[in-house]
């Protein structure tokens, strides 16, 4: 895949084709909830990348004899819409996408907590409306966010991004050409809270150091995403928690759910402030979070509870 | 993987206990839509793409275009295939695997009236006679099945098709034929008619439109018509296992046709924008 490195993907004062510095993210948007008749879903838009990842499960394994006795099977499914890419792809699955479909199973298997449902199959569908580059980063990245959003209980939630090298200069989150015209990309999926690397894959020609150098980068930008991921859920959970307190009175109600959008809201723009940054100053507020994520779980059953599951049936 | 849906006999007899005072369970009246909303130009890297919601249900319409030869019958003709994928995404009765009948029913529904109104001018895709036209893929995925998925694919189709724009074609050299695309002149594609598709869908001796999924999932029987903006009748499809009477027929093609309005009304807003 990895390019000649003939085109210039960087100039001399470090900006990228699509004007971005080495170190930085494309704008990364998060929804929830995108796929209403899904148990969890989530729509990443990260720069032109548009993906849609849907949990069905825990539910009855078919064929009965895949089921595994002590655990549930977890199986995600990565499509590509043919008319996400420049060339219409064909709509028979390829081996590229079932090779990817199989990666993501493996590393959302390593942070869902799989001994809960035994016998069970827990489907991750993804569907690449909008292919620009790191797409299996992305899934992966939607798909964690779309398993929380399902109350599926997990170890921790996992961030993804690719680096990799443009003009031999290591930068972070590689577009559509970087990757086609790059001499090298590097996915990489990583839990900042457990400190677990989980899709790892590289391919194009790397030194030592450029190899360091990409780890290092790609799991500072996994970082900053965990946060965007971690702050798109408490905000559904805000809502959620507004909309379920059936107790209170509409203002009450009305009321509470400006004060958690606030702090939501108040949270995220200090971390967008902070982005630029370096990242030393983001430790502290970090292991906060991961105090907080099993509270997150409890708030999301609830609402659960109310209306009858799907996947019960 | 997908489960059969499976409705039970009590919400059944509530639906059609329902209807009988002509109420449905959403509160709306028997011949009423949900709301309707389409977003043209959703996919940058297709030549077209529409994302169509009907209440809960929701589609995605893309359009690609690329050189091939015509079918040998039709040598000055460009070609338009259609295809409709039902994603286990969109719903857990979906089932991962190559087209169902269901999928491809939806497909070629939405075609048959795309095709038979002539909304696009086939002969205007025709680059070198019997050698090089365009051939113009309608892609759909359902993102969620809440019902009635055949006006909203339609629907989809139609609002993609009138957003695509399409290179230019130089020729360079006939003989061999050799040609380049000029990917930055882009054409609009040229819709001659406004093609809209509307189901109607008789659960007992009841007749609805836009059902959501349970309505749907019960229904007896369902004719989808197609029209043009001359209102004429372009297509037409009975589906599911029940029957109609001519009569029933003849009243249900006038009721379609009045509803068509207003959904071309939607479609004419959302491609104008």
């Amino acid at each position: 895949m990895a390019g000649d490195g003939t085109v210039q993907l960087i100039d001399e004062k470090g900006k990228r084709v699509d004007g971005r510095l080495k170190d930085e993210l494309r704008p990364t948007e998060i929804k929830i909830g995108v796929v209403k008749n899904a148990d969890g879903s989530a729509e990443i838009r990260m720069g032109k990348n548009i993906i849609i990842a849907a949990v069905y499960g825990p539910r009855e394994l078919h064929p009965k004899h895949r089921a595994l006795p002590d655990r549930a099977l977890i199986q995600c499914f990565y499509r590509m819409s043919t008319f996400s890419v420049n060339d219409r792809k064909s709509p028979a699955p390829s081996r590229r996408e079932k090779e990817i479909s199989m990666l993501l199973s493996d590393a959302l298997t390593s942070v869902v907590l799989t001994d809960k449902y035994p016998r069970t199959t827990i489907d991750i569908y993804i569907q690449v409306i909008q292919a620009d580059g790191g797409t299996r980063c992305a899934s992966l990245t939607a798909a964690s966010v779309a398993l929380a959003d399902a109350g599926v209980p997990m170890r921790g939630i996992i961030a993804a991004v690719a680096s990799g090298l443009a003009n031999d200069i290591v930068v972070l989150d590689l577009f559509d050409l970087e990757d086609q015209k790059g001499s090298g990309d590097m996915p990489l999926g990583y839990c900042p809270t457990l400190n677990e690397i989980s899709l790892l894959q590289l391919d194009g020609v790397f030194t030592l150091e450029q190899f360091d150098e990409c780890l290092d980068l790609s799991i500072e930008g996994a970082k900053r995403l965990y946060d965007i991921q971690t702050n798109t859920l408490k905000q559904r959970y805000a809502d959620i928690r507004a909309e379920v307190a059936v107790d209170e009175d509409d203002e009450v109600k009305e009321e509470l759910k400006e004060q958690l959008n606030d702090e939501v809201k108040e949270e995220l723009i200090e971390q967008l402030k902070e982005e630029p940054k370096k990242e030393e100053v983001k430790e502290e507020p970090k292991k906060e979070e991961v105090k907080e994520e099993p509270k997150k779980e409890e708030v999301k059953e609830e609402p659960k509870k109310e209306e009858p599951k799907k996947g019960d049936e | 993987m997908g489960d059969d849906y499976v409705i039970s006999e009590i919400e059944k007899h509530h639906i059609q206990f329902l209807l009988e005072q002509n109420k449905r369970a959403d509160g709306r009246i028997l011949s009423e839509f949900r709301k309707i909303a389409i977003e043209t130009n959703y996919v940058q890297k297709a030549e077209g793409s529409a994302v169509v919601s009907i209440g809960d249900t929701q589609i995605i319409a893309g359009i690609k275009a690329t050189l091939g030869s015509p079918f040998p019958d039709t040598p000055d003709s460009g070609v338009i295939t259609t295809s409709a994928e039902l994603s286990p995404l969109a719903s857990p009765y979906f089932e991962s695997g190559p087209p169902a009948e269901d999928a491809i029913e939806l497909a070629r529904v939405t075609d048959r009236a795309i095709r038979e109104s002539h909304a696009i001018d086939l002969s205007k895709l025709c680059i070198v006679p019997g050698k090089l036209v365009w051939i113009l893929f309608i892609d759909m995925y359902v993102l969620n099945d809440d019902g009635n998925l055949f006006d909203a694919a339609t629907l989809a189709s139609m609002a993609a098709l009138a957003t695509t724009k399409i290179p230019k074609v130089k020729i360079i050299s006939e003989e061999p034929l050799e040609t380049e695309i000029l990917e930055e002149e882009l054409e609009p594609l040229k819709i001659d008619h406004y093609t809209v598709a509307v189901t109607t869908y008789k659960i007992g001796e009841y007749n609805i439109f836009d059902p959501n999924l349970k309505e749907d999932q019960i229904s007896d029987a369902r004719i989808t018509f197609g029209f043009d903006e001359q209102d004429r009748i372009v297509s037409m499809q009975k589906g599911k296992l029940g029957i109609y009477t001519p009569e029933e027929v003849k009243t249900q093609v006038r009721e379609c046709l009045n509803v068509s309005k207003s959904l071309r009304k939607e479609l004419m807003k959302a491609i104008s924008k």
